[in-house]
């Protein structure tokens, strides 16, 4: 009976498939030529991929130059106040900050802690995300039903006022942050992660899993896990940037204690009312332009993560 | 009449989530209040006896009489009393100005939020599904991909770092030896100083130009996410059979994207138009504490700073009681607009 109503809904999907289909070859058809079409889809998918190209290679930049940058221009530790906010010279090419330290070197040793605390709260954050989502979505049931509700309500509640609260009550340490942060986007990707564990369960690999009967942990990380790495990426990129962003947005607002990064030099930069000295305006422009190369890199890559292993949602 | 009872008890759902969800939140802020280790009240009466040798009932008094709480009835009393002084919208006094009503302060700053933030979210909404649509139909257009470039550019990058460039571009690099294009004073506070407030001329010119900047900021890091989202929308509804009739009848490319896709590709981005709206409140901290403008943003984090718990917790209360209630509107009008959703949602409220 079930087989039955699956085969004529395919069937009927099918024929509405088949209907739009030729509409739209012939809508393109009275539009252009084939060749230019098909040019035109060449040049997307190569505009695309640059794209994402490109974000790789900012992001291994940013990495590179946080890894080993600090060997070759370690930060000045004593200050210097002959050299106080000095325009960019052929020695302080970025110029000097208000305790005549070098802006480059600065900048150089800033992304360690952003992106380690980043990485991590993304790792912690996709965790708890796939045991919440693969389970809710396997078992089903009452369980389900009230992680759905959960996830709305929590949806609703404003992170970034809620972290500045949290942050009156605690003082939040860098780790702490980090775990709090992951915490908190929990009911984001419960949701994607649960859609998308739902419609794989569907499919035919995991019926026979469940034919088979075997353990629960087997289909969730052999047959399910496996299938879903492409989606997971790029939701870890999509977390790393609202990592970064909570974490810079916090250490601007003064609300988090963190010794070296570039948030702390925006900070810093605006405090001492740099914008009113064009001279050292890099101290200000410097750490602001890496910060949006960084979260550019990291949306870049999730976008074409996305369009990679889900060619569907290419139009 | 069918339908009607359905939509009742449909809105009579959402009503209830709402109800919980305000609930979840003031109860959470109670017990961060009250019961975490070293909590404001404990630390308020430790640094009482500590500092000046008060004893320890005395100084438990105060802080009841401070926080409006009464700390020797029991813990389910006291949280029943606080419940009720929120259901009351009474969130006691402001610490840092002591006998000024926290519900007067939010109510004197919400407005400068209100019209700032608003004002950006309906130019950007408006402008950025102009363009999105445009960008949909025009999919073969050189200009195409320099829409959806700078959108997707632009909705990447977080919204503060937009008001750095933006502040660093109109008031602070001076082009062609003319000095800057927004003179520095108006980077800062609501109105200047001269001015008096009311229906005047000076003060109503002065508010515009000083909202100029974060309006500008609101404007830039919302409008690329109104273009994808209308981009996509109406791409979805270009290949639909009203439009292919459309076209067929032979109507004029605009008349097409005006009245027949550009209505119907709406639908998904009005509803999420409503749901924005509830951020008005809440997505305007960082932009606040930039151009020093004293709306509700910057009050919370004054607050904050200050350890101002009363005025913390019912600006974070409003804050998610906007959104809570936009999303509630969202539901409602994407009932309204799509019948297929109502009865979706009745049927399962029946069950």
């Amino acid at each position: 009976m079930e087989c039955w109503i699956r085969e004529s809904v395919r069937k009927e999907v099918e024929k509405v498939q088949n209907r739009t289909q030729t509409q739209a070859t012939l809508h393109n058809l009275t539009k252009r030529s084939r060749l230019s079409r098909n040019l035109k889809k060449i040049r997307r998918a190569l505009m695309q991929d640059l794209v994402g190209t490109m974000g790789l290679v900012i992001l291994l930049l940013i990495i590179l130059m946080s890894t080993l940058g600090p060997i070759w221009f370690p930060l000045d530790e004593v200050s210097d106040p002959e050299k106080i906010l000095m325009a960019p010279s052929a020695e302080h090419f970025l110029g000097t900050d208000h305790l005549g330290r070098d802006i480059w070197a600065q900048i150089v040793s800033g992304g360690r802690e952003l992106l380690v605390l980043a990485f991590l709260t993304a790792s912690i954050a996709v965790l708890i995300g796939i045991f919440l989502g693969a389970f809710s979505a396997l078992i089903g049931g009452k369980l389900d039903e009230t992680l759905v509700f959960l996830a709305d309500v929590w949806l609703t509640i404003p992170r970034f006022p809620l972290l500045v609260v949290l942050s009156g009550f605690f003082r939040l340490s860098a780790v702490a942050l980090a775990i709090v942060l992951a915490i908190l986007s929990w009911a984001g990707l419960f949701r994607t992660i649960r859609a998308e564990v739902l419609s794989l369960k569907t499919r035919d690999f995991v019926e026979v899993a469940f034919m088979l009967d075997m353990p629960m942990v087997h289909i969730i990380f052999k047959e399910i896990l496996p299938n879903m790495m492409g989606f997971i990426a790029a939701n870890f990129t999509l977390l790393m940037r609202a990592a970064i962003y909570a974490q810079v947005g916090l250490v601007f607002l003064g609300l988090l204690p963190l010794d070296q990064n570039w948030g702390v030099m925006i900070n810093v930069a605006w405090n001492q009312g740099v914008i009113y000295n064009p001279d050292s305006i890099w101290f200000l422009l410097a750490p602001t332009i890496v910060i949006c190369l960084l979260i550019l890199s990291l949306v870049w890559i999730s976008r074409s993560l996305e369009e990679i292993f889900n060619p569907g949602l290419q139009k | 009449m069918i339908v009607r009872k359905d939509f009742l008890l449909f809105i009579l759902k959402k009503l209830g989530k709402v109800i919980f969800t305000v609930w979840v939140v003031t109860t959470l802020i109670f017990f961060l209040i009250r019961l975490m280790p070293s909590n404001p009240i404990q630390q308020y009466i430790q640094n009482l006896v500590v500092q000046y040798g008060v004893t320890y009932e005395e100084a438990s008094s105060r802080a009841s009489t401070l926080f409006s709480m009464d700390l020797e009835a029991s813990l389910l009393s006291q949280y029943l009393t606080y419940m009720q002084d929120a259901i009351r919208l009474d969130f006691g006094t402001s610490f840092l100005s002591p006998g000024v009503e926290v519900t007067s302060i939010i109510a004197a700053r919400l407005p400068w939020t209100l019209f700032t933030v608003g004002s950006g979210l309906l130019l950007s909404f408006i402008v950025g599904t102009v363009l999105g649509a445009v960008a949909a139909y025009r999919r073969e257009s050189w200009y195409e991909p320099i829409i959806s470039g700078t959108s997707s550019f632009l909705s990447a990058i977080p919204d503060f770092l937009i008001a750095i460039f933006l502040i660093l571009f109109f008031g602070v690099f001076t082009w062609g030896g003319r000095g800057s294009i927004v003179p520095i004073f108006q980077l800062r506070g609501n109105f200047s100083p001269g001015v008096t407030p009311g229906w005047n001329m000076p003060f109503i010119s002065s508010v515009l130009d000083h909202a100029f900047l974060p309006i500008l900021t609101y404007f830039f890091s919302q409008i690329g996410i109104w273009v994808i989202l209308m981009k996509g929308s109406t791409a979805g509804c270009l290949n639909a059979d009203y439009a292919t009739i459309a076209r067929a009848r032979g109507l004029k490319p605009r008349k097409i994207l005006g009245s027949y896709i550009g209505r119907n590709a709406m639908l998904p981005i009005v509803t999420e138009f409503a749901m924005r709206l509830g951020f008005i409140i809440g997505g305007s901290l960082i932009i606040e504490q930039l151009f020093v403008y004293q709306g509700v943003g910057l009050e919370l984090l004054k607050a904050t700073n200050n350890r101002d718990y009363p005025l913390m917790q019912a600006i974070f209360l409003v804050m998610t009681v906007a959104i809570v209630l936009s999303n509630l509107l969202a539901e409602i009008l994407y009932g309204v607009l799509d019948p297929r959703i109502r009865a979706k949602g009745g049927r399962k409220g029946a069950k």
